[in-house]
């Protein structure tokens, strides 16, 4: 059958099972626009092309599958870029199709002409410059494997103009794909399953590190089965929130810079550390000289790039990591590290009393205080889409999540920006579950355009703002480092309730916290999006802190009026 | 020695046989690679092999064990890269190419090009007030005969950079073609 190019990246799209498309049209991508009126696939306009890749980035991690961002070439393709690198950092797998000029004006700096292929080098898994119609189906179905196979990633489709307005005899193509050189399916050599296991019979203070790749790899039912048969406790990454319930015993909770005292001293101490798909972040690890110097390490990791990369392992293990533990499960020995829990324990036992919940009510309204209590008025059972700062530290340490992929926030860069477009991702995911937008005032003014697009086209999402007048986690910095010397931190911000009228939407601001939970139900009442603007203290910190490259157990703890009065009776 | 007592790794100089795609961009794709992960390439050299559609760099760098298997991993990782071979510690033959213009008149003409005869290098152009040289050896023998050329005075200096091919008779096989194995698509709980 005849087919332009056009119709090809339609054709291609709906045999991949897309459904929604994240876009903004432009001249260069005008012919795949008009085509786009003959296939069944929804398009969303959204306000920015930045919202668009957020969007597909949100999808794809609430689904699982590709989420799909298009763009025209030039401004267009380069406003993605933010979104492509929070998806790389991040392993999102998402597919951008972007026009490029026609390529006989390729290299001549034509009108609106960039070179995006160059440009997104460096924050994609891969990309690709069509410029012969013939490639446009091969290259696509290319695009949509190395997106979500192996570790995912973001892949990059730049399609010219004139291969999108050529014809040819189009016949759908099932694979197999032409990959030579690409090896998704790496695997461990069988001696290393010898030596992990040689070491988990040893240890005695052992701890799981998980993190995004038990999410991505669906190992949540292995990971489990492993932790209940050799009673090793788990701490969290951020990504890895999800992956294991936070009401299970063995579950310890974050880890690392804003992670919780008692876990980072249990990585301190702990004489073996089994990672599972996580990547030694400098947000984990704090400073590498020292940490975890007691520790012998097991690495189980899909790319093999990362193993060795920031803490040198013993056993690194190259493999999916359901896989992996599958194939260890039945020769795991059966543990009981009732000493090493109860020390862990122990630890807990200090910070609790710290714990901002469990300090007196001062009248005034605390982030911590929202989110603990959001996650009370939603069962813990809503989609948790977080941006980037404060809030988002706080959404981790007091919304306890009991599911999986119930929360969407940008790990590796830290986007602010990232959460209101990419819950209207996740929307199209999960069409029937509540989702809230906790957010900061600075990250939502970032994208805050997509309400707009929220309105359009009918999404219905709850947006929280953790409103302090500041750039939150920037003046906290600030605070402890620069001697409270504020430079650009303070935000004047437009009246957040009379803005969500304005594009047809509902407001509403909340100064007490006996007001949350009415707002809370409100909010979940209201039919379309909703935006509470929630007043909070205006210089508050998050707690524990490891400053950036100190030492993982030098942690900055909350000052707590409990623990000062018995030092002082001590001493 | 580093604090807890392990030795660390020394630098050295690590060469790498990596086998790409020939297809656009793809020296942009490694080059690319070296720069953002911060590795230092000393020399790359690249050029079509024996099978089409395959062209092979061998790629120069100083680094550690540790840092050289990053490389390796990093590259392989890229999709148009088929294989990677770190052929330091593997009994190979390796050459650079030189050009070298020296300044020399008739009078200093012989001298010249009896230094060359013992390197076995050629003279490949002579001209009134100067000759052009061509060596092929490994870098040491070239920086050798630059140094004794160097008080005639070297106008220019074109090298290569390092080829390396590994002796013997068995050839390392380019990866298998590689079919894409089927991969969930959606989110399992």
């Amino acid at each position: 059958m005849k087919r332009t190019g056009a119709q090809i990246v339609w054709e291609v799209l709906t045999q991949e099972g897309v459904e929604v498309v994240f876009g903004y049209p432009g001249g260069a991508i005008l012919p795949t626009y008009d085509a786009m009126l003959d296939y069944p696939v929804r398009h969303v306009l959204v306000r920015h092309e930045q919202g668009a890749a957020h969007m597909a980035d949100g999808f794809a991690r609430a689904s699982g599958k590709v989420g799909v961002a298009m763009a025209t070439s030039g401004p267009g393709a380069t406003n993605l870029v933010t979104g492509i690198a929070t998806a790389m950092m991040d392993s999102s797998p998402i597919v951008c199709i972007t026009g490029q000029v026609p390529s006989a004006a390729i290299g001549s700096d034509a009108f609106q002409e960039t070179d995006v292929t160059g440009v997104t080098l460096p924050v994609t898994k891969h990309n690709y410059l069509v410029t012969d119609v013939a490639d446009i189906a091969p290259n696509m179905r290319e695009a949509f494997y190395v997106a979500r196979s192996g570790r995912p990633g973001p892949v990059l489709v730049d399609i010219s103009k004139d291969a999108q307005n050529a014809t040819i005899d189009y016949v759908p193509q099932d694979g197999p794909w032409r990959l030579p050189g690409y090896r998704p399916d790496l695997r461990a050599l069988p001696e290393e399953y010898e030596r992990a296991l040689e070491l988990i019979e040893q240890a005695e203070k052992p701890l799981i590190l998980a993190g995004h790749g038990v999410l991505m790899s669906g190992a949540m039912q292995e990971l489990l089965k492993f932790i209940e048969t050799t009673q090793i406790p788990v701490a969290m990454t951020l990504l890895g929130i999800g992956g294991l319930p936070a009401s299970h015993p063995l579950n310890l909770g974050m880890m690392g810079m804003h992670g919780e005292a008692w876990v980072n001293m249990a990585i301190q101490e702990a004489d073996l550390l089994l990672a599972f798909g996580m990547r030694f972040d400098d947000r984990v690890t704090g400073n590498l000289k020292t940490y975890a110097i007691n520790a012998k390490k097991i690495h189980i990791e899909i790319d093999p790039t990362e193993i060795n990369k920031n803490v040198p392992v013993d056993v690194g293990i190259v493999g999916d990591l359901r896989e992996t533990l599958e194939t260890l499960f039945p020769r795991l020995p059966e543990k009981q590290h009732t000493d090493w829990l109860a020390h862990i324990d122990e630890l807990k036992g200090d910070a609790a009393v710290r714990d901002i919940q469990s300090l007196p009510d001062t009248g005034s309204l605390y982030a911590a205080h929202v989110i603990n209590d959001l996650w009370r008025f939603t069962d813990g059972e809503a989609i948790i889409v977080s941006d980037v700062g404060q809030h988002q530290m706080w959404e981790a340490q007091y919304y306890r999540h009991e599911k999986p992929h119930t929360l969407i926030t940008s790990g590796g860069l830290g986007t602010m920006g990232f959460a209101l477009p990419a819950s209207m991702g996740a929307r199209f995911a999960r069409p029937d579950e509540e989702i809230w937008v906790i957010v900061g005032d600075g990250g939502f003014q970032m994208t805050a355009a997509e309400l707009s697009t929220c309105s359009q086209e009918g999404l219905k999402v709850n947006v929280a703002i953790i409103n302090n007048g500041y750039l939150g986690m920037v003046r906290q910095w600030q605070e402890f480092f620069y001697e409270r010397r504020y430079a650009a931190t303070p935000m004047h911000n437009p009246d957040f309730v009379k803005l969500a009228e304005a594009h047809g939407l509902a407001g509403r601001r909340v100064e007490q916290r006996a007001e949350v939970e009415d707002a809370v139900e409100w909010a979940r009442e209201e039919p379309g999006t909703v935006v509470i603007d929630f007043r909070v203290e205006q210089e508050d910190v998050v707690y524990p802190m490891v400053p950036a490259g100190a030492d993982l157990h030098a942690m900055i703890r909350r000052p707590s009026p409990i623990v000062e009065t018995a030092e002082g009776e001590a001493s | 020695m580093s604090e807890n007592g392990k030795e660390q790794p020394r630098d050295r100089v690590h060469t790498f046989a990596v086998y790409v795609e020939d297809k656009p961009g793809v020296l942009n794709r490694v080059a690319s690679l070296f720069r953002r992960r911060g590795f230092n390439i000393e020399s790359l050299a690249v050029g079509h092999t024996e099978k089409d559609g395959v062209s092979r760099m061998t790629i120069v760098m100083e680094a550690d064990d540790l840092i050289a298997r990053r490389v390796e991993a990093n590259l392989y990782k890229l999709v148009n890269v088929l294989r990677v071979e770190d052929v330091t510690n593997q009994p190979a033959v390796t050459r650079d190419l030189a050009l070298i213009k020296v300044k020399a008149d008739a009078s200093e003409r012989a001298q010249v090009l009896q230094m060359c005869d013992v390197f076995r290098a050629r003279a490949v152009d002579v001209g009134p007030e100067a000759l052009i040289v061509e060596i092929t050896g490994t870098e040491e023998k070239i920086e050798s005969l630059c140094e004794l050329l160097r008080p005639f005075g070297i106008l220019e200096l074109v090298r290569t950079g390092r080829i390396a091919m590994t002796r013997g008779s068995e050839v390392p096989s380019i990866n298998p073609e590689f079919v894409a194995a089927e991969v969930p698509n959606g989110i399992s709980n």
